[in-house]
């Protein structure tokens, strides 16, 4: 008979699974429970960018597009990012549309790293970055950010975690699940550090629409940082496109077309339907993207005043759709505080514990939820932070 | 600030002034203010409950009834909008452009109730020259609410 250990990579066997998934199953055992723990919109995918989508299957568009994507779609990501962030890219050598934000984070790692590289990783941050890392022969090097500093960078730390084999520092901002952002000028500090050096940043804007202070700045725009700069965002959560697969990536065209080879073989080209429908978003959609933003920040504010008149206190979020309580001060950890909350009180969060070892004392709370279901959900909270 | 409350109500007219005033990032007292001007002056019309009665024993049924008529001298079609809106069974009352003059709403318990009021009540006034009566089979959606079951969340339960 086979035996599986030993042809197992030993690599992706010692990989953890995802925390966040591990705490859905468990809640789907359960009824009647008020969750807040999804990181996707719950909002449809705006009807007209449906009917984009449909109408192409209705013309019979069913066949692959280019590598790269559509090229129509490119050249809408360039205007696109030109319009919101002030950078441009060629749409012929610098844009790849890719299978969600998640392949474009991962042909970003792989088409760099040498066995041994370094990739500095931020956490609390999104589970993916330390697995695709480890899995593209990288090291990850954990970059805890404190609550003190507003979970962002600290420039000091980043400097302390630098050594000569660091090749790309991860920038996950606005960040899940803290909801931190990082301005033009803190981003500047940051810059300051790597202009001059071979390091690369691998900035993940996927949150970048969904910025309530002001306006996303991108660490690309910034003098001289474009040129190290590899931009990885989709439609996911601006658009409430999280099932059509999309992102893209946009870097400077040496990276790129390394990059272009790793997708080329290894997807061919990402889904040609939601390709069109991500046309239509890109040409139509910032009326809707500005209805979505303006109800999260509502809920954002809601969900921030409801935990502290029930006496949590937390970090207030400014992009993204989280919260992150420090749940510590109860005198329980995240994970004890969750499952408490799930199995006596049927309230689902997310402990921080699944998004870094800097996330053990706190927990995700997702505000993409309407109003009378965060309503609802507070209230169990509330009751069960009485009885502790 | 004001289109912003009134945006929000109109989505849920039972958020409490408190909830409002966190949502928008401005003081409890200043909703209050504002909300009560909107009253006053007439912009805040009421609240009221989207109800389904298919979905209880209750009998019920609506028409839109297209009215033409002939306008009076001096008053238009002021007088007979009045006549019509002050039944209680009439809904709405619009003045249309186009094919017709007013659009009638009506709400009765049988299609025979709502036959009785078009022959007796509405045919009868002096200026309504003809009327076509369309029953309403069933409601997709009203005041921009669906009215089939609400889908459930399902995101996070694909296994």
């Amino acid at each position: 008979m086979i035996d599986y250990s030993k042809v197992l990579s030993q690599t992706v066997v010692n990989t953890p699974k995802s925390g966040i998934r591990k705490f859905f199953d468990l809640m789907n055992t359960m009824s009647d429970v008020v969750g807040l723990t999804v990181g996707e919109p719950d909002f449809q995918t705006p009807w007209h960018i449906r009917e984009a989508g449909i109408e192409s299957l209705e013309k019979g568009r069913t066949y692959y597009t280019a590598n790269a994507g559509l090229m129509e779609l490119r050249s809408e990501i360039n205007n696109y990012m030109s319009r919101r962030f002030g950078v441009s890219y060629e749409p012929e050598k610098e844009v790849i549309v890719t299978v969600g934000g998640s392949e474009a984070i991962d042909i970003a790692f792989r088409s760099v790293i040498e066995p041994g590289d370094e990739i500095i990783v931020p956490t609390p941050s999104f589970v993916c970055y330390a697995p695709l890392a480890k899995m593209s022969g990288a090291v990850p090097v954990i970059l805890e950010t404190k609550l003190e500093d507003n979970f962002k960078i600290n420039p000091e730390a980043l400097k302390a975690a630098i050594t000569s084999k660091t090749k790309m520092l991860v920038l996950p901002y606005p960040n899940n699940p803290t909801g931190a952002i990082m301005t033009k000028g803190e981003l500047e500090e940051i810059a300051a550090i790597l202009r001059g050096t071979n390091i690369l940043v691998l900035s993940d804007e996927i949150y970048a629409e969904l910025t309530y202070t002001g306006t996303h700045c991108s660490i690309a725009s910034l003098e001289g940082m474009k040129e190290r700069t590899i931009i990885a965002s989709g439609f996911s959560k601006a658009y409430a496109m999280t099932g059509w697969r999309l992102g893209y990536i946009c870097a400077p065209a040496p990276l790129a077309e390394q990059m272009l080879k790793i997708h080329q073989y290894g997807i061919m080209s990402s889904p040609t339907t939601s390709q069109f429908a991500a046309v239509e978003a890109l040409k139509n959609g910032d009326d809707d993207i500005k209805m979505m933003r303006d109800e999260y920040n509502r809920r954002r504010r809601y969900i921030y005043n409801g935990l502290k008149s029930i006496g949590i206190e937390s970090f207030e979020p400014e992009g993204a759709f989280y919260i992150f309580p420090r749940i510590s001060d109860f005198g329980l950890s995240g994970e004890e505080f969750c499952n408490k909350l799930l199995y006596d009180y049927k309230c689902a969060i997310v402990p921080g514990s699944a998004f870094g070892e800097a996330g053990n004392n706190f927990a995700r709370i997702s505000y993409a939820y309407s109003i009378k279901h965060i309503t609802q959900a507070l209230e169990r909270i509330e009751a069960f932070v009485k009885s502790l | 600030m004001k289109n912003k409350i009134l945006k929000l109500l109109e989505g849920d007219a039972r958020l409490t002034d408190k909830q409002l005033a966190i949502m928008l990032g401005v003081d409890e007292a200043e909703i209050r203010k504002e909300i009560d001007s909107l009253e006053k002056s007439g912009t805040i019309l009421g609240y009221k409950t989207i109800v389904d009665w298919e979905k209880t024993e209750r009998e019920s049924v609506t028409a839109m009834i297209e009215v033409k008529l002939t306008p009076q001298r001096d008053r238009g079609f002021d007088r007979v909008a009045e006549k019509i809106y002050n039944y209680p069974e009439v809904q709405a009352v619009y003045l249309m452009s186009g094919a017709y003059d007013l659009s009638v709403l009506i709400e009765g318990k049988t299609m025979k109730e709502v036959a009785y009021f078009v022959s007796q009540k509405l045919s009868t006034i002096d200026s309504v020259t003809s009327t076509a009566t369309h029953f309403v089979l069933h409601k997709y959606k009203d005041k921009g609410i669906l009215y089939d079951a609400p889908e459930a969340d399902e995101r996070g339960t694909f296994n």
